[in-house]
């Protein structure tokens, strides 16, 4: 099974999805998040999608699933570059994200995890 | 000519040796029906030509004319029927066309009573029948073409997508708002904002003249789509009718932002990208 990578940038996590997600790697990805965020402490966790074209209902919830966890460590998540198809899937399933945070690309993602990030420190 | 027709002679024969005189008399006929809305060269250029194809069938009495010998006239009455509808001319003008031909052949043939040769004008008959069925045909699926590529260029006009400001979309909607219509403004938006980079859009439907549920449910996916996607929409525009129809109707606009003028939407959207508009001086 391929697992999706978690790159460390700076209190950042990147994981960027380039691969066709099953169930198996999403269930993956979220204990390797999990355990990625205990381990160094991150403030942010950002899920870059633009190359994800095709979404269910089990991917879709696996935003919000990944949201509650990184909140738990008290890291806030971002997802960016969300495709037109995408969006409106997700719309047409009724999953609307609540929660989860959402930008246009991975520098807008940066910057608004840069926002949180100042806010929390003062 | 009529003395000729006399004898026994075959229709395909007479055709052959009167084509010229035929076919300036078919052109007579014609060109007198259409009233001078063609000229005579353009008319005598496409007769010469189902002329020449016809030629070969005469004796066909037309009942089976999607068979292979009738391939060439087919596609001659298809383009020539096709040509018509773009230059406005009606169905049965177009199909006149060919009968036309029927009556300059009578004429030619009246005197005529040889029963061989009132058989082979009878097939003839059907035969022009036949064709001129095809060319009607033909006139609709044209037509039919026509009205659908103009209502896809409608819906691709109706829906543009502007850009108003560094960031800023604005989609102006016009007119009734329909499923299919939704859709297409749903799909551009989203594109754009992805293609532009822009994270505010406005919906304009100060031309929107009724709201229903459904279409009040599609703006808000729309609306929800673009947050997905990380962008912000405004709704600007609700005329006072359509806002007692939407709190009558009992949608809920929820935490989207709803905005009386684009001018106040546009101030929001820059406010909300950090820009400050001032005067330079007081005027």
């Amino acid at each position: 099974m391929e697992r999706v990578p978690i790159l460390k940038i700076g209190g950042v996590l990147l994981v960027s999805i380039q691969i066709d997600l099953h169930d198996q790697s999403v269930l993956a990805l979220q204990e390797d998040l999990a355990e990625k965020i205990s381990a160094t402490g991150a403030h942010g966790v950002i899920i870059d999608i633009s190359a994800v074209e095709i979404v269910d209902s089990f991917i879709g919830r696996m935003f919000a699933t990944i949201a509650s966890i990184s909140r738990l460590f008290d890291a806030d998540t971002v997802v960016v570059g969300m495709r037109p198809a995408v969006a409106i899937t997700l719309v047409e399933l009724g999953l609307t994200l609540g929660g989860v945070r959402t930008a246009l690309d991975l520098e807008r993602g940066m910057k608004i995890l840069g926002q949180l990030g100042r806010g929390r420190d003062a | 000519m009529t003395a000729d027709a006399g004898r026994a002679q075959s229709l395909t024969d007479l055709m052959r040796t009167e084509a010229e005189p035929l076919i300036g008399k078919w052109v007579d006929a014609v060109a007198a029906l259409l009233r001078g809305r063609q000229t005579r060269s353009e008319l005598e250029r496409d007769f010469r030509e189902f002329y020449a194809a016809l030629l070969p069938l005469v004796g066909n009495d037309g009942r089976d004319v999607s068979g292979p010998e009738f391939g060439d006239i087919r596609s001659l009455l298809d383009e020539y029927s096709r040509a018509r509808v773009r230059a406005g001319f009606t169905p049965s003008e177009t199909a006149s066309s060919l009968f036309s031909l029927k009556r300059v052949i009578f004429d030619l043939t009246e005197n005529s009573d040889d029963p061989q040769f009132y058989r082979q004008q009878r097939a003839f008959s059907g035969l022009l029948d036949a064709l001129g069925l095809l060319t009607f045909e033909s006139y609709a699926q044209a037509r039919d073409e026509i009205i659908r590529e103009q209502s896809e260029q409608l819906l691709e006009l109706t829906t543009p997508v502007v850009k108003i400001w560094e960031g800023v979309l604005a989609v102006p909607l016009v007119g009734t708002l329909d499923s299919a219509r939704t859709q297409v403004v749903m799909e551009k938006l989203l594109e754009a904002l992805v293609e532009t980079g822009s994270e505010h859009a406005i919906i304009d439907i100060t031309g929107v003249f009724a709201v229903d549920t459904q279409v009040a449910q599609h703006l808000l996916k729309t609306v929800v789509a673009a947050r997905l996607m990380g962008a912000e929409c405004i709704v600007s525009g609700i005329r006072p009718q359509i806002a007692q129809t939407i709190v009558a109707l009992g949608i809920e606009f929820g935490d989207i932002v709803t905005k009386a003028s684009l001018a106040d939407a546009l101030r929001h959207a820059l406010r909300r990208e950090g820009v400050d508009v001032v005067r330079s001086r007081a005027v």
